[in-house]
């Protein structure tokens, strides 16, 4: 490239190689805006929450001392933490396991050509686009004790419990309030995976006497399995940062029956000042989210593989 | 609704992705032949009845809101729930702004809404472009420093990006509001999709660009960016929505009313007791939500498709 001729041509490679420079530049840059914001706000960040964990870190009592691995030995023995991490278990596990099933079925029907199908998926998917606080917001009137759902139960002579306000029914509704905000998505991600199960497998097994029953167990499942496994981890990462809905619904509450991970990170944070141990339950929160996404990343390599 | 029921769409769409859920005996192909022809659009109607039986707890929710808006205080709170206001009157709608600086609140959100969603969509264009398209040393490393940003929640950093807003003297600004989503991890997802997109972009479109002299600057500008419109739409969709919605960071840095955005304003209206004033609350959620109804059912399509691949690439 940079080799020099007495040819008439001895200026092409030369401007090309000058070219070349001035778009390495250019691509400099094209990418500093986002490094250098991954820097500031994501790489330096990250660092610093792993330093204050190792910190006891009062804001009001003004206090900064290195404590070494102490938020961690304290958290082993913090039983209101475990209480946020099985509320935290219960609370993933009962999205994930509802919004599949619901958005499975919400795709399959949907996948039946019938009329009116357009409408349904754009009514399915609504409450995605309404605002989490706005649609717990309204939840909240209809858990209400004595009017909302209740007030209609009532009708039929049915006393409805106090929804929130018992431990059971009250993590049963920020359940249920936040897989219906979502389910439409997940629905639309199983939508174009049915439809890429060829029609010829389905019309082969139905000519070998398949049911249909067995047709979805035997072929549709698995052969949407890998969409599955990416939307049961999303959705599980998804429920894991769950903060709004909590805080404008329970409130953690009743007890701490549905004070989660986050809202207990939040708490520790902003409401008892103790910075230092929350940033260690930072620690947590992120290494827990980090396995569940690069278990993602990995079963998605093994997809793209699947479907070549 | 009604019209569709009686136009069986498609009906020789059915028999070969026949419903698991309307025959669930199973049916050799003998016996799905012999079947009367009514029976199997029986099925298909209780189908679509299962449907609109199954869109209640989708679509109540949003008429429960927008109806009770319009109820007297004491309607609100008879029984039995009336489902259509016995006098609908705006009374309500005018203690939203009475309350609350609803108006600012209102044009908080969206001013941030509007510049973090162009400031993500020009830092997720160049980024992405040129960790597509160009060759420097080190591309490779840092995307890979900039996708981080997909592996951390916005609750981890919340704490040490507290005491960065606090420390720059930007506490109760909208300045951690707008930046931080613009350059931080928010906006990595972003990055992302722009990048997978300009990937699949045919090399030759810019080797012809090159050879009308155009700089690196001018291909992207004229020839990439225009064919990019499908991503940055997706783009500009979810970033909108997700500003519009944010909860935890204004929680956090806002303190003063008039700085609120509408996910906190909307918590605001509550009586001395602390219990919410239902109907205004309902008033000013409804505010907040019919405008983006409006503009999701004008563009539905590209709304599910550029949520569903933001979600799928995450």
């Amino acid at each position: 490239m940079t080799s020099i001729t007495s040819t008439g041509q001895a200026g092409r490679p030369q401007r090309r190689s000058a070219w070349r420079r001035r778009d390495a530049a250019t691509g400099y840059a094209f990418v500093a805006p986002a490094v250098i914001g991954a820097l500031a706000f994501v790489i330096v960040p990250l660092g610093a929450v792993i330093w204050y964990s190792l910190h006891e870190w009062n804001v009001l009592a003004n206090t900064f001392t290195f404590v070494g691995p102490q938020n961690y030995q304290d958290m082993l023995s913090d039983g209101a933490l475990h209480d946020s991490l099985i509320a935290s278990l219960w609370f993933s596990l009962g999205v994930v396991v509802l919004n599949i099933t619901l958005s499975l079925f919400l795709a399959v029907l949907l996948n039946q050509h019938l009329p009116g199908t357009t409408l349904f998926r754009v009514l399915f998917f609504t409450p995605v686009v309404v605002s989490l606080v706005a649609w717990t917001i309204v939840w909240g009137f209809l858990l209400q004790a004595d009017n909302g759902i209740n007030g209609f139960l009532a009708e039929f002579g049915i006393t409805g419990p106090n929804w929130l306000r018992n431990n059971v029914t009250a993590m049963i509704s920020v359940i249920v309030v936040q897989v219906f905000k979502n389910v439409g998505l997940n629905m639309v991600l199983f939508l174009s995976a049915l439809q890429s199960v060829p029609e010829e497998i389905q019309e082969a097994a139905r000519l070998d006497g398949a049911g249909a029953w067995r047709r979805f167990f035997s072929i549709t499942l698995p052969m949407i399995s890998p969409t599955m496994l990416l939307v049961a981890i999303l959705t599980v990462v998804g429920s894991l940062e769950t903060f709004a809905l909590i805080d404008v619904l329970t409130d953690g509450g009743p007890g701490t029956s549905t004070t989660v991970l986050v809202f207990y990170l939040y708490r520790q944070a902003f409401e008892f000042n103790q910075f230092g141990y929350a940033s260690a339950i930072s620690v947590l929160l992120f290494v827990i989210v980090l396995a569940l996404t690069l278990l993602q990343w990995q079963t998605r390599k093994r997809w793209v593989f699947h479907e070549s | 609704m009604s019209p569709d029921q009686l136009t069986p769409e498609r009906p020789t769409a059915a028999p070969a992705s026949a419903a698991p859920v309307a025959d669930a005996r199973g049916s050799s192909p003998a016996r799905r032949t012999r079947r009367p022809f009514g029976s199997q659009q029986l099925g298909r109607a209780a189908l679509v009845f299962l449907m609109i039986v199954v869109a209640v707890p989708f679509v109540f929710p949003i008429w429960w809101m927008i109806t009770s808006s319009m109820k007297s205080t004491s309607e609100i709170l008879s029984l039995p729930p009336s489902l259509w206001p016995e006098s609908p009157s705006i009374e309500s709608y005018r203690q939203v702004f009475e309350l609350q600086p609803f108006a600012e609140q209102y044009l908080n959100s969206l001013y941030i809404a509007v510049l973090v969603t162009v400031g993500t969509m020009a830092v997720a264009a160049f980024a992405g472009y040129a960790f597509a398209r160009i060759r420097f040393r080190g591309s490779n490393a840092l995307f890979v420093l900039v996708l981080v940003g997909l592996l951390v929640p916005s609750e981890v950093t919340i704490v040490p990006l507290f005491r960065m807003v606090n420390s720059a003297g930007l506490i109760d600004t909208h300045w951690p509001l707008i930046v931080i989503p613009i350059l931080g991890a928010p906006s990595v997802l972003a990055t992302f999709i722009m990048r997978q997109f300009f990937v699949t972009l045919p090399g030759e479109l810019e080797e012809a660009g090159r050879m009308d002299g155009l700089s690196r600057f001018g291909i992207f500008a004229r020839i990439a960016l225009p064919l990019s419109r499908s991503a940055l739409a997706a783009v500009a969709i979810f970033t909108f929505l997700k500003s519009w919605n944010l909860y935890l960071e204004p929680l956090v840095y806002l303190s003063t009313k008039s700085n609120f955005t509408l996910p906190q304003a909307l918590t605001q209206y509550v009586d001395a007791y602390g219990g919410p004033i239902w109907n205004v609350q309902l008033a000013a959620t409804t505010l907040t939500v019919i405008p983006v109804l409006i503009v999701f059912i004008a563009a539905q399509r590209q709304f599910i498709e550029g949520l569903a691949n933001s979600g799928l690439k995450g």
